[in-house]
């Protein structure tokens, strides 16, 4: 199952032990049920949600059009699930933090946050090089393809370059606590992408 | 207010505490040894306050038996069960790092009297 959700950020909570958890907080749906693709139609089942409201002048009027028709209004965000039964779900019906209670590990994909164009040592954990003694290799990346052989460098030599805001997803994450009021997800650890982000949870991997 | 605000506000513990950096004080902790419950007492000097919201802590130093014992205690924990202030100090830092160094006489805090009226 999956529910698309917004990161809040990072805080932390107590066990009854008194043991402290970090935690990502994401606000999870409610997400409506926008189109259901069956086996009949479209050849695969699916369902296709959306989420965080948005005005009718934000879409496109194709947009508009295909939710219009699922009774749903302007939703900024929509995605694909693929289901194998998709009896239990109705256009125009809300799915919620509720469809993971019992789940104990959670996939959460993001974008990550842009890094801009970054060195080796940012990019690709590299070592820096000496402060002082003479030293002039500091930061650089270091040799990129020797001498005489093999006269060239190799293709994928990690070098400098856009670093950040690409898709990332992180895998087996604890899912701690659902605060099913509020529409919260509280899972243990870091998660991709800025605050306010988008980020789509998964209960199974994919 | 903020939702994460609002998510921290829960987590903070309802006791209120008036210790600052430099005052004595005895923190009573929760243990819990195999399914037996006890509260265990922790009794040194206050060295050190940081963090805000939920991750706030302090950190308690003691000399137990000739050898320094610095516990941090996260002020939320649900495991402190009271923290009593036996001793006002007057100290001129926020850090009391210092106190490492010393011993004995010399790692002493002079007491803060109120100013009377």
């Amino acid at each position: 199952m999956m529910l698309i959700g917004r990161k809040l950020g990072m805080t932390q909570i107590f066990e009854e032990s008194g043991k402290v958890v970090p935690v990502s907080v994401i606000e999870a749906g409610p997400c409506a049920i926008v189109q259901v693709k069956t086996k009949d139609k479209e050849g695969y089942t699916a369902i296709q949600i959306g989420f965080d409201e948005t005005r009718e002048s934000r879409m496109t009027k194709a947009e508009v059009g295909h939710l219009k028709k699922a009774n749903v209004g302007p939703r900024r965000v929509l995605r694909e699930i693929r289901v194998d039964d998709v009896s239990p779900f109705k256009v125009g019906e809300t799915i919620d933090v509720k469809v993971f209670e019992g789940t104990k590990i959670v996939h959460v994909t993001g974008t990550s946050k842009g890094r801009g164009f970054a060195g080796t040592i940012k990019r690709h954990n590299f070592q820096r090089g000496r402060k002082t003694h003479g030293n002039k290799n500091y930061r650089e990346p270091g040799s990129v393809g020797a001498s005489a052989f093999p006269s060239r460098t190799f293709p994928g030599k990690r070098m400098p370059g856009r670093m950040g805001g690409v898709k990332r997803t992180t895998r087996n994450l604890t899912l701690v606590q659902i605060d099913a009021e509020n529409n919260l997800l509280f899972i243990k650890g870091a998660i991709p992408g800025a605050n306010n982000g988008i980020v789509f949870v998964r209960s199974d991997a994919k | 207010m903020n939702i994460m605000d609002r998510i921290e506000q829960r987590m903070l513990s309802k006791k209120e505490h008036d210790f600052r950096v430099g005052d004595t004080v005895k923190v009573m902790v929760r243990v819990v040894e195999g399914n037996k419950e006890r509260e265990q007492a922790f009794q040194g000097v206050v060295i050190k306050q940081s963090g805000k919201g939920v991750a706030e802590t302090f950190t308690v130093r003691k000399v137990s038996s000739g050898v320094g014992v610095e516990r941090v205690f996260p002020i939320h924990s649900p495991n402190i069960k009271s923290i009593q202030v036996l001793r006002r100090g007057r100290v001129r830092r926020a850090k009391l790092y210092y106190l490492r160094k010393r011993v004995g006489k010399a790692a002493r805090i002079a007491e803060k009297h109120d100013k009377g009226e």
